[in-house]
């Protein structure tokens, strides 16, 4: 109903006025963007040819199509934002938004879209950005195939890539950011998909959710962020088909989930986080198919997760591959398949004949005296995980894989 | 060529030489004789440097032998168990001998002496035991040195190599050499000394010429004399109370 | 001194034990090259191993070796060569034979799998220059406690009590003080003591290099901070050779003290 309206609604005003296109070059008679939008009516379009455009803050506020030609430069020199988009219905691409600058009080962006609708952002190039692209209150958009680079060197005084706040119905889709904040930021944003994206190199977070449900993200590579993803106190989010890579250091994790319920977390790769993913106080939480390699520890789950289904993945080489610190455990660890385990197959049916306990004693130790990891991998700390599997005593007895997997499963991940 | 002056040695609270002063100063063989736990290996070992002395003092041909180690080159040692690499064949540790203490050393005429010339090849692991010593008397006696100390020389031989060795060390003599030579066969130390030292409990109790012995002992057989020495002294430790330990000795000695 | 070298070097090639051990480690390390899947999981599973093997076959192989060339040695001791040398000599002899046979046992498959071409080569290295240290530390420990010991079985014993030692029970202690002085900030007391224990420093320095320290949270990043670096490195590498050196300077002390 609604896109009937719009079509018939544009047809309408195309009707008024027939669309003009406003050429703008340093030569030309139109030299500056602020000026073409000046004299533009509602859907012409402006086409911007090569060329450096120094016009400090550039206010959108018609139904206007920016379109650059030849990678025309618009530079904030460092000093305010350098696109604001007030009106709904503008498309934005082929620009390359460079320089802007950083600041404690105001989040300035290099484009920044202010309460409006149905908009595109495509095919940009964002260059030393404070934060790159700006949504607020927005919805029904589309931001594809840009590529953000910042130059972020400490949390406290950078932005984030492609932020979203309050907002619906947003397609974020093979854009490629890096060396900001976080690489994409969501709150209080649902109904959005997030796809094909790489976001790498962000000092925090490579991909950030709070606050918003019913979201989803598939085939997304982060890496080497200060940690992949944080999914925190959000609902029905759908983890499809990413890549979480190398998100290596002392605090750092592929997946963080904080308060979750209802989550699926399918057919992803985690390949040499420090913790694969770190779970705190989650619920009904699915994980299916998953790649687990090389991690520190793969899971980490604390503070109160129920109802956990963790079956069907592959643990290959963790460290650890559990860590578990809530008490009551009602979460199954079912029908995976672990590199460490080697337990025997009596039957020949393809599942281990004996449980498998993925937490460790050294696990425990580490938990109490953190500084005890200098004996990771020592003869002693072989022997005492040995006996505590003969015989547990610390560890949790009924955190086990009843159906242990002999084989390595065979899923499709994002390669 | 050899002078030991109050020599003394304990092994923990066991001493075994008790102050000896010794010389060798003619050439010619001189037997060290004595019971068991004498001292007398602890005597040869003090002077190749093995066994390092609590007092006293050695020289070898001058040298002090504390510390010192070049002083060596003047004595051919044959030990008592010969033992050697066992993955090593008789011409590599021939060789390896003379690699170590260079000089040119002639194995030739006493490989052909003892008829070792078809073990050459053969691993030391599988020699027998007689074999073994023949190549331990061939690897100490290479070396023309004017000093001789042989512990044991005559344990695992055949008679026919028995008798090479006595003619061996003949000839030696003649050079002029000085031969100290340890045995417990009596009748080898008739045949080949020419003055007797006898060792007990770490004192020397007589040093002299064979003939020396015999007469002051009034026996006509070496054997003899020794026995009237060990006789004597078990009746001294009797008189001192120490009867039970001099009876064990005579059990022991010989 | 070289010249005893030589011979006991030459002497241990001759020994099936030397060959049993270096194919061994060749057996090993194909398999978990080609079997197992890759260079760095292989170098963990090699690590584990070696961190083990090593000090044991070097502590049994250089006790069993003085033992067995007591009578040779007082052959040499009788010959016109310098105490210390002929010791050195034959400990030198068995650290030699031991190192290349790791060297070659380990080193081999790697070469073959192409470690020359990838990023693991230093790895690789500090896992082999640890293999190496390893070989003469402990060998010259049990160099030095045969020496101190006559009776073989008490030398025996002993030297294998000083490998259960440094392999197990000193880590045991170790996190016994650590738990038990959980309130305290550890870091320091965590590095000084790895710094006292071989088989501790060649691990973490292993692990360092397998960049592992960012599982170890703050103390790991204090380790990586001390022994990260370069000079970090060289003064791990001083400490493991200051190992060597000690029980080296030991076997010197006993040897001129000792009658045979």
């Amino acid at each position: 109903m609604r896109t009937t309206i719009i079509i018939l609604l544009s047809l309408l005003a195309s009707l008024a006025a027939p669309a003009a296109t406003i050429t703008v070059c340093p030569a030309c008679e139109c030299s500056t963007i602020g000026q073409a939008i000046a004299s533009a009516a509602d859907g012409d379009e402006i086409l911007i040819k090569s060329g450096l455009y120094r016009e400090g803050n550039i206010l959108v506020d018609k139904k206007l199509k920016l379109r650059g030609e030849g990678w025309p430069v618009i530079d904030g020199e460092n000093g305010t934002e350098v696109i604001t988009v007030t009106a709904g219905g503008v498309t934005i691409e082929g620009l390359v938004v460079r320089n802007v600058g950083t600041s404690y009080l105001e989040d300035r962006a290099g484009i920044r879209m202010r309460r409006v609708r149905d908009f595109t952002i495509r095919n940009n190039r964002l260059e030393n950005t404070f934060f790159g692209i700006y949504l607020e209150h927005c919805s029904d958009g589309l931001v594809a195939d840009n590529i953000i680079e910042g130059q972020a060197e400490e949390e406290m005084s950078s932005g984030n890539a492609v932020h979203l706040w309050y907002c619906k119905r947003i397609m974020v889709e093979n854009n490629q950011v890096r060396g900001h904040r976080d690489g994409i930021y969501f709150e209080f944003v649902d109904d959005s998909h997030i796809r094909y994206n790489v976001s790498e190199d962000n000092l925090r977070y490579g991909l950030h959710f709070m606050f918003s449900n019913d979201d989803d993200y598939f085939q997304n590579i982060f890496r080497r962020n200060g940690a992949g993803v944080a999914v925190m106190f959000s609902r029905n989010i759908n983890m499809w088909e990413n890549r979480f890579e190398y998100n290596w250091g002392r605090a750092s994790y592929g997946l963080l989930l904080k308060e979750i319920y209802d989550a699926e977390i399918r057919n992803n790769v985690f390949l040499e986080n420090t913790i694969g993913i770190y779970v705190e106080g989650s619920t009904r939480i699915q994980y299916k198919h998953n790649e687990f390699n090389r991690n520190g520890w793969a899971i980490k789950m604390s503070g109160g997760c129920l109802d956990n289904e963790v079956n069907a993945n592959n643990f290959l080489y963790n460290t650890f591959d559990l860590s578990l610190n809530s008490a009551p455990n009602n979460n199954s660890f079912d029908g995976n398949y672990w590199t460490d385990y080697n337990g025997y197959d009596l039957g020949r049916d393809g599942i281990g004949d004996v449980p498998y306990r993925p937490v460790k004693l050294f696990n425990y130790v580490v938990n109490q005296t953190p500084e005890a990891m200098v004996l990771l991998r020592s003869l002693f700390i072989g022997l005492l995980n040995f006996s505590e599997k003969v015989s547990p005593s610390l560890t949790p007895a009924d955190v086990a894989d009843n159906a242990p997997l002999m084989q390595k499963l065979n899923f499709e991940t994002l390669n | 060529m050899i002078t030991i002056e109050k020599l003394k040695k304990s092994f923990g609270s066991q001493e075994v030489l008790k102050g000896i002063n010794l010389e060798f100063q003619r050439p010619g063989i001189t037997a060290i004789l004595g019971p068991n736990g004498s001292g007398k290996t602890t005597l040869i070992k003090s002077i190749l440097g093995m066994v390092l002395p609590d007092k006293g003092r050695i020289r070898v041909g001058g040298e002090d032998v504390k510390g010192g180690w070049a002083y060596r080159r003047q004595i051919d040692y044959l030990p008592q168990i010969a033992r050697f690499p066992e993955n090593l064949t008789v011409q590599e540790l021939i060789r390896m001998i003379r690699d170590l203490r260079g000089g040119r050393p002639d194995a030739e005429h006493l490989i052909r002496r003892f008829g070792l010339g078809p073990f050459l090849g053969k691993r030391l692991g599988n020699l027998s035991g007689g074999t073994r010593q023949k190549a331990n008397i061939v690897l100490a006696l290479m070396y023309d040195s004017p000093v001789l100390i042989l512990d044991e020389p005559t344990s695992g031989l055949d008679p026919v190599a028995m008798l090479r060795l006595k003619e061996l060390l003949r000839q030696e003599k003649e050079k002029g050499k000085h031969i100290i030579v340890t045995t417990h066969i009596m009748g080898f130390v008739e045949e080949m000394a020419d003055e007797v030292v006898f060792l007990l409990e770490g004192h020397i109790h007589f040093q002299g010429g064979l003939q020396e012995l015999k007469e002051k002992y009034g026996a006509n057989s070496l054997e003899l004399a020794i026995a009237r020495i060990l006789q004597q002294e078990e009746l001294g430790f009797k008189a001192n109370g120490h009867g039970e330990k001099a009876a064990a000795l005579v059990l022991k000695a010989l | 001194m070289f010249k005893i070298l030589k011979y006991s070097f030459y002497d241990l090639t001759r020994s099936r034990w030397m060959y049993i051990y270096g194919a061994f480690y060749l057996l090993l390390t194909a398999s978990l090259l080609w079997l197992g899947g890759g260079l760095s999981k292989a170098i963990i599973s090699l690590m584990n191993i070696i961190l083990v093997l090593v000090p044991l076959i070097a502590t049994m192989f250089g006790v069993m070796y003085y033992y067995n060339s007591r009578e040779f040695t007082e052959l040499l001791l009788a010959q016109p060569i310098r105490r210390i040398h002929i010791f050195f000599g034959q400990y030198l002899g068995v650290a030699c034979s031991l190192a290349i046979s790791l060297l070659l046992g380990v080193g081999l498959p790697f070469v073959l799998y192409g470690v020359f071409n990838s990023p693991e080569i230093w790895n690789f290295s500090v896992l082999l220059l640890v293999g190496l240290f390893l070989s003469l530390i402990f060998s010259a420990i049990a160099f030095f406690i045969a020496l101190r010991n006559e009776n073989r079985i008490k030398g025996f014993g002993l030297a294998i009590l000083v490998w259960l030692f440094f392999a197990v029970i000193y880590d045991g202690l170790f996190l016994l003080a650590l738990s038990q002085f959980n309130d305290y900030p550890l870091e320091s007391f965590a590095i000084g003591a790895s710094l006292f224990n071989p088989i501790d420093l060649s691990r973490i320095l292993i692990l360092l290099k397998l960049d592992i320290s960012a599982l170890m949270g703050y103390t790991g990043a204090v380790i990586q901070n001390f022994m990260g670096t370069l000079l970090g490195m060289a003064c791990s590498l001083g400490v493991l050779l200051l190992w060597v050196v000690l029980p080296a300077w030991g076997i010197r002390w006993v040897a001129v003290r000792k009658d045979f």
